[in-house]
C-alpha cells in the first residue's frame, strides 16, 4: 500500500507539475525577462501625422526600459504601418496576435482600422487596449469585454457644449460647421443630443465640408448671413484656423466653441491670429503643450526632456507627442498594476480597475477612473476659455461618467 | 510558356495546385489569411491584365471597381441577409454592367487620358460611397461576419475561405485562358499593336474595347466581393486610391499580357510591402521603391516574361525539341 500511496504522490506532482508549466504557457506574450506589446499606425498614407503617436509611444517605452522595465521586464514594443487602411489593420494585427504572439494590442490608431478588428480581438480573448479614437462604441464592455477605449468621446464634448449654451446664452441661435465623416458626426450627434427637444429650433444653420476641400471660408460666410450668435466649429486644424480667420475678418462675432481636437495654440490659433482667437472656448483633458501657462509646469518639464532625449526627431509642438506619452505611461501604470500575472485576463481586469489615477499631462483634477461595467478611462473635461496668450481654465470639471 | 511543351505545363500547374491545396493544413490561420489575399489580388491583376496587358489600355482606378464589388457583396450581407456566395455572382454582373459603360466614354480617351480619366474614377469612388451613408454605412463602414466552412466540413473559417478564393481564382484563370487563346484575345491584342490595322481586318474595336472594359471591372469586382468576405468590414478606408496604382504595379511586376504573371503579381504587392517593413521601420516604402526598380530592371518583361525565358533555356539545355505553343 505505501508504495501505491507514493506512486500517487508522484503522479499528483506530475500533474502539479503540468499545470504549472500549462498555466506559463497560457500567459502569451510574456516571459520572465520581457513583455510583448502590439501596435499599429498609420506611418504612411493619407492619415500619417498621427503617426507620430506611434513613434512617441515606442520612445517612450525605450525610457521605461533605460531605467529598468517593469517588475524588471523589457518592454518588446512591434509596431506596424497599417497606412489607415483597415484590410492591412487586420493583416498586421493578426500578425502581431497569431506570428508575434503580443500579450495585447495597445493603442491601433483610427475608427475604422479598429472596427475592423473589433470582432477578432474579441473572439481571440486579445486585449485591444486605449484605442486611439474620439468614437463612442469602445465603451462597451458586455459585448466586447477585450476592447477599451481612452481619450473622451467626441459625443461628450459635444454634450458638454451644448450643456454650456443651455446654461449661457439667451435665445441662442446656432451654426454649425463640421467635417463630413465619423469624426464629425461624432460630435455633432452629442451636441444634437445635448440640446434635447430644443435643438430643431435653437440651430439655424449646418455647414460641413470634405477634408478634401481647399477652404471653408464660403461655408463660415453662410454661417455668419444665417444670424447664428452661436458657433460650433467642428473642424480639424487646418480648417479651423481658416474658419477663425474668416469669421474675424468678415467681423462675425459669435459665442466660438472650437472643438478639443484644434485646441493648439501653435497650429490652430497662431496661424489665425491670436487676436481672432480671443474668446474662443474649448474643452480641454490634457495640457495643451504650447500653451505658455505650463511653461514651468513639472509634468511639462518632464515631457521635454523626454523628447529631447529619446525622441529628439519629434515635433515638441505637437500635441500627438504628448498624447502618445500619456497614454503609454498609462499602460505600464497597468502593467504594474497586474505585478506578475500579466495573463490578457488580469490586464484587462487591471485596466478595468483604475481609480482617480492622474497623469502629469492631464489637467489638475482630471482623473482616470475605470471599472468591470466603465470601459471609458477618461470622462472629465474642463472648458478653458482662450485670452489672447493661454487657455484660462474657468468652471468645474465636467464628468460624463456621472 | 511558350518554350514549355504541354506535358511540362500541366505537370507545372498539377504540382502548384497541389502545394496550393497542401498550405491550408500546414501554414497558421494568419499566413493562410494572407495567402487568400494574393488569391484574391491576383484576380484583382488578372482583371487588370486583361485590360492593360492584352488591351493596351491603361487604368489608374481599378479601385473603384473593387470597392462596387466589396460594397454589392457587403450590402447584400448585411442589408438583406443574402448568404455571402451569392452575392460573388452578382458584384461579377454588376462590375460588368459598370466597367462596359464606362469603356463606352472612354473609347474616346487614348493613353495618358484614359489613364487620368481612370485616376479620377479611383479617387471619387471612396467619397461616392461615403455619401450613400444610408446603404454603406459610410465613413463608419458595415461590419460583416466571418462566414465558416458549409456542410459540416471540418475546415477552420481561415481554411475554408483559402480554398473559396482559390476555387474562384481557378475558376478565373480557366476562363481567361479561354477567352485569351481564342479569337477575342487575338482581337484585344490586334488593338492593342495596331488598332488600325485590327479595324481594317473587320475587328469591332469599339466593342472589343468596351467588353475588355467589363471584364476587367468584373474580375476586379469578384476580387473585391472576395475580400470584403474575408476581411469582415467595408469602409471607404479600404480603397484609397493607392490601392489602384498597387494593381497596376502588381501587373507591370507580375507579366503584362501574362495570364500566370497574375499570381507573381499578386505575391509581390502582398508580401513586399512587409518586407520592407522589416527591412527598415524608417523608410520602407523607399525599400519598397528600391525593390521595384531592381524588378523592373532585371525582369522587363515581369516576373512571368523572366521564368519563360529561363523554362526556354532549361528546355535547350535539355535539347529536347520545343513543340507545342505557338
Amino acid at each position: 500500500m505505501k508504495f501505491q500511496h507514493g506512486r500517487l504522490k508522484l503522479l499528483a506532482a506530475a500533474v502539479a507539475l503540468w499545470a504549472g508549466v500549462a498555466q506559463a504557457q497560457t500567459v502569451v506574450g510574456v516571459t520572465a525577462t520581457e513583455i510583448k506589446i502590439g501596435n499599429s499606425n498609420p506611418y504612411s498614407g493619407p492619415a500619417s501625422a498621427y503617426g507620430t503617436i506611434g513613434k512617441s509611444i515606442a520612445a517612450y517605452f525605450k525610457m521605461v526600459n533605460d531605467q529598468g522595465g517593469v517588475n524588471g521586464r523589457k518592454i518588446n514594443f512591434i509596431t506596424y504601418d497599417d497606412g489607415y487602411s483597415p484590410p492591412r489593420t487586420v493583416e498586421m494585427t493578426r500578425k502581431l496576435v497569431e506570428q508575434d504572439q503580443v500579450a495585447l494590442i495597445f493603442q491601433p490608431l483610427g475608427t475604422p482600422p479598429n472596427t475592423a478588428i473589433h470582432k477578432y480581438m474579441n473572439q481571440q480573448k486579445v486585449p485591444q487596449l486605449f484605442v486611439a479614437t474620439g468614437a463612442t462604441k469602445w465603451n462597451d464592455p458586455k459585448n466586447y469585454p477585450w476592447t477599451m477605449g481612452w481619450q473622451p468621446n467626441y459625443q461628450t464634448e459635444g454634450r458638454i457644449y451644448a450643456s454650456y449654451v443651455l446654461k449661457n446664452v439667451q435665445s441662442p441661435k446656432i451654426g454649425i460647421l463640421f467635417q463630413n465623416d465619423d469624426y464629425g458626426k461624432d460630435y455633432l450627434k452629442g451636441f444634437l443630443d445635448g440640446l434635447g427637444d430644443k435643438a430643431k429650433s435653437l440651430v439655424v444653420l449646418q455647414q460641413s465640408y470634405e477634408v478634401s476641400d481647399p477652404t471653408v471660408d464660403s461655408q463660415v460666410v453662410n454661417l455668419k448671413n444665417s444670424g447664428a450668435n452661436v458657433f460650433f466649429n467642428i473642424t480639424i486644424p487646418k480648417f479651423a484656423a481658416q474658419a477663425i480667420k474668416k469669421a474675424h475678418d468678415i467681423g462675425w462675432k459669435p459665442l466660438h466653441l472650437l472643438n478639443n481636437v484644434s485646441s493648439s495654440v501653435s497650429a490652430v490659433l497662431k496661424p489665425a491670429g491670436l487676436e481672432a482667437s480671443k474668446d474662443l472656448i474649448t474643452a480641454l483633458y490634457m495640457k495643451e503643450v504650447t500653451d505658455p501657462q505650463w511653461a514651468s509646469d513639472k509634468g511639462f518639464l518632464d515631457w521635454m526632456a523626454f523628447m529631447k532625449k529619446y525622441y529628439p526627431e519629434g515635433n515638441t509642438q505637437d500635441q500627438f507627442n504628448a498624447y502618445g506619452y500619456t497614454v503609454a505611461m498609462n499602460l505600464v501604470h497597468v502593467l504594474r498594476q497586474a505585478g506578475n500575472d500579466l495573463s490578457r485576463e488580469n490586464i484587462m481586469r487591471q485596466a478595468a480597475n483604475m481609480k482617480n489615477l492622474e497623469l502629469p499631462l492631464l489637467l489638475p483634477g482630471i482623473r482616470i477612473n475605470t471599472s468591470s461595467s466603465d470601459f471609458a478611462p477618461i470622462q472629465q473635461e474642463q472648458l478653458g476659455r482662450f485670452n489672447g496668450e493661454r487657455w484660462v481654465l474657468f468652471g468645474s470639471i465636467y464628468d460624463s461618467g456621472q | 510558356m511558350s518554350a514549355l511543351t504541354e506535358r511540362q505545363r500541366a505537370i507545372l500547374i498539377a504540382a502548384a495546385l497541389l502545394v496550393a491545396c497542401t498550405l491550408p493544413f500546414v501554414l497558421s490561420g494568419f499566413r493562410l489569411f494572407q495567402f487568400t489575399q494574393v488569391f484574391i489580388y491576383a484576380i484583382a491583376i488578372l482583371g487588370l491584365n486583361i485590360l492593360t496587358g492584352y488591351n493596351g489600355q491603361i487604368s489608374l482606378g481599378h479601385g473603384a471597381f473593387y470597392a462596387i464589388g466589396a460594397y454589392t457583396a457587403a450590402i447584400m450581407m448585411d442589408r438583406w441577409g443574402v448568404p455571402y456566395a451569392l452575392t460573388i455572382p452578382v458584384a461579377a454582373v454588376l462590375c460588368l454592367g459598370a466597367g462596359f459603360l464606362f469603356g463606352i466614354p472612354a473609347l474616346r480617351l487614348e493613353g495618358l487620358y484614359l489613364a487620368l480619366a481612370t485616376f479620377a474614377l479611383g479617387l471619387a469612388a471612396p467619397q461616392v460611397f461615403k455619401y450613400f451613408e444610408h446603404w454603406t454605412g459610410g465613413s463608419m463602414g458595415l461590419v460583416l461576419t466571418k462566414p465558416g466552412a458549409p456542410f459540416g466540413l471540418p475546415l477552420t473559417p481561415d481554411q475554408w475561405l483559402y480554398f473559396f478564393s482559390l476555387a474562384f481564382l481557378i475558376a478565373g484563370f480557366v476562363l481567361a485562358k479561354n477567352l485569351l487563346g481564342g479569337r477575342p484575345g487575338r482581337a484585344l491584342v490586334a488593338i492593342r499593336d495596331h488598332h488600325i490595322a485590327a479595324e481594317a481586318m473587320g475587328v469591332n474595336t469599339a466593342l472589343y474595347k468596351s467588353l475588355a472594359f467589363g471584364v476587367s471591372a468584373a474580375y476586379t469586382g469578384v476580387a473585391g466581393a472576395l475580400s470584403a468576405v474575408a476581411v469582415a468590414f467595408v469602409a471607404p478606408d479600404s480603397f484609397q486610391i493607392f490601392l489602384s496604382i498597387t494593381f497596376l504595379v502588381g501587373v507591370v511586376i507580375g507579366g503584362l499580357a501574362s495570364i500566370e504573371g497574375a499570381i507573381f503579381g499578386a505575391l509581390f504587392i502582398q508580401f513586399v510591402p512587409n518586407w520592407a517593413q522589416d527591412i527598415s521601420k524608417a523608410a520602407p516604402w523607399a525599400i519598397y521603391g528600391i525593390f521595384l526598380i531592381v524588378f523592373m530592371y532585371a525582369m522587363p518583361r515581369g516576373i512571368a516574361g523572366a521564368l519563360n525565358a529561363l523554362g526556354a533555356r532549361v528546355s535547350r539545355a535539355l535539347a529536347k525539341p520545343p513543340s507545342g505553343g505557338a
